[in-house]
């Protein structure tokens, strides 16, 4: 008697005499569907911390991908960092939705020009992008300079040019944000912890 | 946070009050069950709405939004006139018996030194009496009328029962229950925690709705204690970390103040926030400012800030007032900014009165936005019909987007709300051509460098001589500007009492802000961060999770700043002989001749108790602040003040005095005065809020999430429905003097009409998430209702209470 595997537990569920069957010779061919592979046994783990709220989860991010030039390792998967002292493996209805942040068809993947009065992007390259950056804020800062105040005291400030840096962003870009908006001599500086 | 999250299960009370840990702050709020749970801890919630918080709560008192200085004034009536204060810690750790200056006053409303014309305070007269030898004079027996203590007592003696009642809508019973319930761990073996997020910081008296909780808190004795404490639950994960390196107007990192135009001296800045002790044998650990200021200079200009030129000292933009975010689009809204640039920060949606913002950013010659998102900001100048409706023709403005990585294709450090820096690794490349920040702000920063070598320019100095130590000049690594926060000896630092004992060798990694030096010998780009990246290596990595004290310290897990200290104020978890105030919860103590312990104690390790060195180190005088002296810019105590748009039309505090309807000092322009309503046209008040399945404006762009709350709603109570002719579920259009959401109506039980000096007042409650990009359904951004005001010390707008109206559609 030939029997699938559906067929089999068909018959063993259709009655307490049909559990002898196995007993009687008539097992089940070849299974035809598998369990599914765990799905992270081939992910490289990465620890990291949820971007949103300041409770700050730990979290572990899987991803999958050999890290070769040629294969780009893509995320699969995040979960909640059970060793962190805080979330303790858990994490919110925000945090658990991550991966679909990091796969948003929302991302920015190049970047764009809106020019002046235009309806639209244009694609443009990292090096076009920070050169036109450079030259405007070059320009704006040369004419705009405020070197002393109108009482004669040295200032050293450019009040055209401002800048929000990003609450999400770590510390080593806060360090770096530092360095930058100060050593222009920007002082329209600020950020989230505001609003 | 005073403390940090783990900490709350220590708590036996803990207050939930402008914030909704449950939803904004979920697993943070476990904590809050763990101590409910395992220590029977009690959960009371002071809201307009009964949340989610509310929900699992104890008890839960209502509030009309803007009125909770009121309320907290309530509480500091209720427990000096019921002596429900921790006495030893007020006499010996707050400034209680400290005497002012005869010529303070309070007025109908007003503090001595106002000036109607320029709205604001001459402050001069907000100080202690000095005596003959330069310390302040102090009374220990209270009783001295000109005591801090006995000038409280006086201020708040008005906020009666009634009064708060008939101010904040709260039933009085309700409201004595409360007080009732915080008065009680006034003793030394109970302790409170206050949990508060946006909704005291987002008012026009929001610097002083969280003061007046930490002056309870002082009188409770209930600071520098585990399971204590005021605990701000931050926003972004990184939040705390960015208000560290203070990219924020007017401040270096580190909480280094910058020096404003009158400041031509060098050492005149440096002497006057080095401040000298107010009393004898105090610590006034801003004694040492010249040693951060000066290792922070180093780290700027390196070789090139040199003791000759004050080490680059006007090579520092000066401050001539604060450009926060609310002046900065002021300015730009008056055509006086040409440049922006946006680092993961969507203003369009999150800064008050979207009209003002669109004009504004429409009046810029160029935008930057940095994001790893699209966003609202980016295409401020696309048409989107009714949600954006503006003509991309006649916008002049350039606009460069450029994608950004995220959070899991990033290596670096995030500042946690507890304070504790925790490494995270890059687990892949992001999207595309997507850059991280370092890489995208160090591209633009070389160029410019580039050209004002080749072509020169303005004031070119700074810009050349900024270190810039990194291998790769275009691609800092996360490694190398760590350690360069961290702090390095750049010539070999020895031991101040020991010459010949060497602290650390040039080159190496500082273990401590205490071997920065101001000589010029040490770097460090923030001394509180000091020592997270030392000799021993990454302290921000580890990931060890024992917990000897047992009471959640994890003390090598990340690193807790400052020096890895978990709980601030430590030395107050003790009392003046140095025994902890309630042995089960010890943390540090004086073992006879060294503080010592489970946590890193904030306190001269060999100051011996009979020295009686204050616990509040930082402050000259040792102690905690109930009167606070210059430091707030709309009084020394606080007072209420109504929201700037009202729904009384008066101060209930002060009906005769329409100068103090609301905050007599906060910074309001000519353009966002005349668009404020009153209640004749709105009135009803609205709040906005946040809801546990979104993010800010992050998780419209977020599949999962924009499939668990999909669609646009407010919140309003059965009553108003009913009155309005308005059924759960109907489209409503909500309207403020600035511009008009429509969403459905959610009829709810959850918010409830409040009777207010005879007069009822209806609160409706205005969820933000939506706008006009990403995967959710379109919606209106909220901010095309909010007022462009803002709090009177730190410009924080006020999105917690204004005036709207309401009609089905």
């Amino acid at each position: 008697m030939q029997v699938t595997r559906r067929q089999f537990f068909k018959i063993c569920a259709a009655g307490v005499g049909s559990s002898s069957l196995v007993a009687l010779g008539f097992a089940p061919g070849e299974a035809l569907a598998e369990v599914r592979e765990f799905k992270l046994a081939r992910a490289s783990e990465t620890r990291s911390t949820c971007p949103y709220c300041s409770v700050a989860c730990g979290l572990l991010v899987y991803g999958v991908g050999d890290k070769a030039k040629n294969a780009k390792t893509s995320i699969i998967h995040i979960e909640g960092d059970p060793d962190n002292p805080v979330n303790r493996g858990t994490l919110c209805p925000k945090g658990a939705g991550l991966l679909d942040f990091v796969h948003s068809e929302s991302r920015l993947r190049f970047p764009e020009y809106r020019a002046a009065g235009s309806n639209e992007w244009q694609r443009i390259s990292w090096d076009d992008a920070f050169t036109r950056i450079a030259k405007h804020m070059k320009a704006d800062r040369d004419a705009n300079f405020v070197a002393k105040n109108d009482k004669g005291e040295t200032v050293n400030r450019w009040l055209t040019a401002g800048m929000l840096a990003s609450s999400a962003a770590s510390n080593e870009t806060g360090m770096i944000s530092a360095k930058f908006v100060r050593s222009l001599g920007i002082v329209s500086v600020d950020t989230q912890a505001r609003i | 946070m005073t403390n940090h999250w783990v900490d709350i299960k220590n708590a036996d009370l803990i207050i939930i009050m402008g914030g909704n840990a449950a939803e904004a702050h979920p697993c943070g709020f476990k904590w809050v069950t763990e101590a409910k749970a395992h220590r029977g801890a009690k959960l009371v919630v002071v809201d307009p709405r009964f949340n989610r918080s509310a929900a699992v709560s104890d008890y839960y008192a209502p509030i009309r939004p803007g009125t909770d200085i009121a309320f907290l004034g309530g509480v500091i009536n209720y427990l000096l006139s019921n002596n429900k204060i921790h006495e030893e810690y007020v006499k010996h750790y707050t400034n209680a018996p400290y005497l002012v200056r005869e010529d303070f006053s309070f007025n109908d409303g007003l503090f001595s030194g106002y000036d109607a014309e320029k709205r604001k305070y001459n402050r001069d007269t907000w100080d202690y009496a000095l005596g003959k030898d330069g310390y302040v004079e102090i009374d220990e027996t209270l009783q001295n009328p000109r005591c801090v203590y006995q000038l409280m007592k006086q201020h708040y003696a008005r906020y009666t029962p009634e009064t708060v009642s008939r101010v904040c809508g709260t039933p009085k019973e309700a409201f004595l229950k409360v007080a009732e319930m915080i008065g009680e761990t006034s003793r030394p073996d109970k302790v409170m925690t206050i949990l508060y997020a946006l909704g005291w910081t987002q008012h026009t008296t929001g610097s002083q709705n969280i003061r007046t909780m930490a002056m309870i808190q002082l009188l409770l004795g209930n600071i520098g204690r585990v399971g204590g404490g005021v605990n701000a639950l931050r926003g972004h994960s990184n939040v705390q970390g960015i208000t560290d390196m203070n990219l924020v107007s007017g401040v270096m990192p580190g909480y280094l103040r910058m020096a404003a135009d009158e400041e031509q001296d060098f050492q005149g800045f440096l002497s006057k926030r080095a401040l000298k002790p107010l009393r004898p044998n105090q610590m006034s650990y801003w004694q040492n400012f010249p040693k951060f200021w000066v290792s922070l200079a180093k780290t700027f200009y390196g070789k090139a800030a040199t003791k000759e030129n004050d080490f680059s000292y006007h090579w520092f933009p000066k401050y001539d007032k604060p450009y926060d975010v609310l002046q900065m689009f002021e300015r730009m809204h008056n055509g006086q900014m040409n440049g922006f640039i946006c680092q993961g920060f969507n203003p369009l949606a999150a800064v008050p009165c979207l009209q003002k913002v669109s004009a504004a950013l429409s009046k810029l010659k160029y935008l930057v936005v940095i994001d790893p998102l699209s966003t609202e900001t980016a295409e401020f100048w696309r048409d989107h019909g009714e949600l954006n409706s503006v003509d991309a023709s006649k916008i002049q403005t350039e606009v460069f987007r450029l994608p950004a990585n995220c959070f899991a294709e990033e290596t670096g450090s995030y500042t946690n709300s507890g304070r504790v820096l925790q490494w995270h690794w890059s687990a892949a490349d992001g999207p595309g051509d997507a850059k991280g920040d370092v890489e995208i702000i160090a591209g633009i920063f070389t160029r410019m460098r580039d050209m004002y070598r080749k072509e020169g320019g303005a004031f070119p100095e700074p810009i050349l001589n900024l270190t810039w130590p990194y291998s790769i000049p275009d691609q800092p690594s996360p490694e190398e500007l760590a350690r360069e926060f961290s702090g390095k000896a750049l010539a070999d630092v020895t031991d101040p009492k020991d010459p010949t004992k060497v602290l650390a060798k040039a080159g190496e990694q500082l273990a401590s802000f205490a071997h920065l030096r101001d000589d010029g010998s040490t770097s460090s780009g923030n001394w509180l961060y000091c020592g997270s990246w030392s000799q021993a290596g990454n302290l921000m990595a580890r990931r060890e999770t024992s917990d000897p004290s047992g009471l959640g310290f994890y003390p090598n897990w990340g690193f807790s700043w400052p020096a890895n200290r978990r709980v601030l104020y430590n030395r107050a978890n003790c009392d003046v002989s140095g025994k902890p105030w309630d042995p089960s919860r010890k943390t540090i103590a004086w073992d006879g001749s060294k503080w010592t312990g489970f946590d890193v104690p904030d306190m001269r390790p060999d100051a011996a108790p009979e020295e009686d060195v204050g616990p509040f180190i930082m402050h000259p005088d040792g102690v905690g602040h109930l009167f606070a002296l210059k430091g707030m810019a709309d009084g020394p105590f606080p007072e209420h003040y109504e929201p700037f748009e009202t729904p009384l039309g008066v101060n209930p505090m002060h009906p005769k005095n329409p100068l103090v309807t609301s905050n007599p000092v906060s910074r309001l322009f000519a353009y966002d005065k005349a668009q404020l309503g009153k209640a004749d046209k709105f009135p009803y008040v609205a709040t906005t809020y946040r809801l546990t399945e979104h993010y800010h404006y992050w998780t419209k762009n977020v599949r999962i999430n924009s499939i668990l709350q999909p669609s646009q709603f407010i919140e309003m109570n059965e009553e108003l429905a009913k009155e309005k002719g308005i059924a759960h579920g109907d489209t409503v259009k909500v309207t403020s003097n600035r511009g008009y959401i429509r969403a459905v109506a959610v009829v709810t039980k959850r918010l409830r009409p409040l009777d207010i000096d005879g007069k009822k007042v209806h609160t409706i409650g205005i969820p933000i998430h939506w706008g006009f990009i990403g995967v959710a359904k379109k919606g209106f951004l909220a901010n095309r209702l909010t007022p462009f005001v803002g709090d009177a010390t730190a410009h924080t707008p006020e999105f917690k209470a204004f005036l709207v109206n309401i009609e089905k559609v």
